[in-house]
């Protein structure tokens, strides 16, 4: 069983190295091939996430040496719930992404670039989830940004080179302070091994235990958008193609949500740095949230409440009790999926009205009602309406705060209960000028969509009726927009799965919950993860 | 465990040296940064192995416990080759950059300048509206004061669509050649439209 560990890094990275010798050759083949693939992933992960269940955590060490020096891989609960969500998602918006470049036939997602790039990029975000030690995980980061810098930046346009820009260099500028901790950290302990980490940090007087804990902590906060440290985001995502901002929404700040749940309990239990979580957390809900009702562009409103539902993590990470620690997975397993579905949705939006800016789309719920259905659900589940999932992890969340019932953990419930009613209003917001009002006038019902600025009488020439159901393909601002009066068949199935997983969650609540649970009881016990890394 | 005093020091400019460089705005002096400050970082890994000692090869004389720890320099060396790869990318992307805006600069995001104009732009109007509404409660309606007050504010709107018009122009690279080498400005907008 243990040898399964490494596979879920192996596989994607084996094929990339198949596909980048194909080349852009069979491309039926190996559209099929990297499905099927990634489908190996996700079987992979809930065996592993099964196995860590029941067994307790897995671990393997690379190339026979013991641990303090070899390669370390170990598969918990945490891990594996982490990496069959992310596989699921990724399967899914690889779908997603064949469809539109099906449809498109287009060279704006090249095949031969986009595939292996997105394959990367999985096993990057695998190599995180199951690193064992600090300098794994850093070249796990690594990995996955480096894919992420290809994905962001892909067919080089002058909007993507700008978002890339900042991108780049506030990743840069993350990965070397990550370097500068590991090295001080190995100069304090002699050891990069989580596992050894956890018992000789015991042992380092406070302060540099604490400052350690604080650089670890502003690596891992940029890499989830944690308020102060999150300008970077709704810069640089919402210019991406649609797929690879709904995976990166999804998957990359969730990763570093991951790492901080993984360092604040096994490297610094009973950390001294919670209440300065938690502010950051508040902050994160509020300003973001406050961010989001200001914007009128669909793809960067979803941003903002991506920074502001970071928070909720935060929040759960902060109180670092079984309570809090189980919410917080709950919502990062929740969060992964809502949030790249509403990219996905965000994507046919685009397509089917011609753009993502709220004032002048409308009529969608009339013209597209199954688009209507598949914004609605997930929009609702991210505002925490009751069954849906997004209420089970809030709920998780607010109790565990009122269990705490320190002042901090009481203000950040009231101001978690005061974002999701926030978000409530933004998801009314786009429902209400995106599918319930009649459209704008500048549309023209179906299948001519592109129309021009109200303020420029001059552009009148790019509106011509076309016949309903063909496909336009026009510039609207630089971009290459494709409308079309009938959604593509693979991109909806695709969505219309992303919303199922979000809903199976609901159904799944209790053994959701209760598996939550048992991997923030093994975070908090530390012995058995220690002990199947230093003692297999 | 001891640190090289010479290698602390060199490790702290070079950071600071790094951090400065990474504070510009054109995308090449931020590569001479990075590339300066991952050095500065390789050093810091390099000193937190302690105090210099044999090479850390295992034949039969060696005394172990005099041996260099090989660790941090397997460390350092991933590092090194991650900052290589990072290094060309951004090198690529400033190149691009210059073939497509003209210029390797760094630009604001277009929406937080919008957001932030529309802000003024309020703010501005509001106080135009009480002083209209002063003026006109103390010597009744005069034609010219609600001619001068309609022009103020057609020269807000004025500035809001050429704001959008810069917009439009930032997304769309294929606008106006000469605009895209020398980087639009609003100012120029303003001109044509008011």
């Amino acid at each position: 069983m243990n040898a399964l560990v490494p596979l879920p890094v192996l596989l994607p990275l084996c094929v990339t190295g198949l596909k980048l010798a194909i080349g852009t050759r069979l491309m039926r083949f190996q559209r099929l091939f990297s499905v099927a693939v990634l489908a190996a992933v996700l079987v992979l992960s809930v065996i592993l996430m099964i196995a860590a269940d029941r067994q307790g955590p897995l671990s393997v060490h690379l190339g026979d040496f013991p641990p303090p020096l070899g390669i370390t891989l170990v598969a918990d609960r945490l891990a594996g719930l982490m990496l069959t969500v992310s596989s699921a998602v990724t399967l899914c918006v690889l779908v997603y992404s064949l469809g539109q470049g099906m449809a498109d036939r287009d060279e704006e997602t090249p095949l031969g670039v986009f595939h292996p790039a997105y394959l990367i990029l999985v096993s990057g975000v695998s190599c995180t989830f199951l690193a064992g030690d600090l300098v794994n995980l850093y070249v796990g980061f690594e990995i996955m940004l480096v894919a992420s810098f290809v994905l962001l930046t892909l067919g080089g346009t002058g909007p993507r080179v700008r978002a890339g820009s900042t991108y780049v260099i506030v990743s840069l500028f993350s990965s070397v302070l990550f370097l500068i901790a590991i090295a001080m950290t190995y100069a304090a302990t002699g050891t990069a091994n989580f596992a050894q980490l956890s018992q000789r940090l015991a042992e380092v007087p406070i302060g540099v235990r604490t400052l350690l804990e604080a650089m670890l902590l502003t690596v891992f906060g940029i890499k989830a958008a944690v308020f102060p440290l999150a300008a970077w985001l709704p810069d640089s995502y919402p210019t991406a193609p649609a797929p690879v901002t709904a995976v990166f929404a999804g998957l990359l700040t969730k990763v570093g949500v991951y790492c901080m749940l993984r360092t604040e309990t096994l490297l610094f239990p009973g950390h001294r740095l919670g209440d300065l979580l938690m502010l950051a957390a508040l902050l994160s809900m509020v300003i973001g949230i406050l961010g989001a009702v200001s914007q009128t562009d669909l793809k960067r409103l979803l941003s903002f409440t991506l920074i502001s539902h970071i928070g909720y993590m935060i929040f759960g990470v902060g109180l670092a009790s079984r309570a809090g620690l189980g919410g917080a997975i709950v919502y990062v397993a929740h969060h992964i999926t809502v949030q790249t579905t509403l990219f996905l949705v965000a994507g046919l939006i685009e397509r089917r009205g011609g753009t993502t800016e709220l004032t002048r789309l409308g009529g969608l719920a009339k013209g597209a009602p199954l688009l209507a259905v598949l914004f609605f659900v997930p929009a609702m589940n991210l505002a925490g309406i009751p069954p849906l999932s997004g209420f089970i992890g809030k709920l998780g969340l607010m109790r565990a705060g009122v269990q705490n019932g320190g002042e901090w953990a009481w203000l950040l419930v009231a101001g978690s209960a005061a974002t999701s009613l926030l978000t409530l209003y933004v998801m009314a917001k786009v429902w209400n000028l995106a599918f319930w009002r009649d459209a704008p006038p500048g549309q023209k019902g179906e299948g001519s969509l592109l129309e021009s600025d109200e303020d420029d009488p001059d552009d009148d020439e790019t509106t011509r009726p076309v016949p309903a159901g063909r496909v336009v393909a026009a510039t609207l601002s630089g971009r290459a927009v494709t409308t079309t009066s009938r959604l593509p068949r693979t991109m909806t199935a695709a969505t219309g799965a992303a919303v199922a997983l979000g809903l199976v969650y609901t159904v799944l609540g209790g053994p959701l919950t209760s598996y939550a649970d048992r991997a923030a009881a093994e975070l908090l016990t530390r012995g058995p993860y220690i002990e199947a890394v230093l003692a297999p | 465990m001891t640190v090289s005093f010479a290698l602390l020091v060199t490790a702290a400019v070079l950071v600071a040296v790094g951090g400065v460089l990474i504070l510009t705005r054109s995308l090449s002096r931020i590569l001479l940064g990075t590339v300066i400050l991952g050095n500065g970082v390789n050093l810091l890994i390099l000193a937190s192995t302690g105090a210099a000692g044999e090479a850390p090869l295992l034949y039969p004389d060696v005394d172990r416990q005099r041996v260099t720890d090989p660790l941090p320099q397997a460390i350092a060396l991933t590092a090194i080759v991650i900052t290589l790869a990072t290094t060309a990318f951004l090198l690529a992307m400033a190149y691009r950059s210059h073939q497509v805006n003209g210029t390797d600069e760094v630009a604001d995001d277009t929406e937080d300048r919008l957001i932030a104009l529309r802000a003024e732009v309020l703010d501005r109007r509001t106080e135009l509206r009480s002083q209209y509404r002063e003026d006109r409660a103390e010597r009744g309606r005069s034609p010219e004061e609600r001619a001068r007050y309609r022009r103020e504010r057609r020269q807000l709107r004025a500035r809001l669509r050429a704001d959008r018009a810069y917009q439009a122009r930032a997304r769309d690279a294929s606008g106006d050649m000469w605009n895209d080498v020398l980087g639009a400005d609003p100012d120029d907008y303003r001109g044509e439209s008011g």
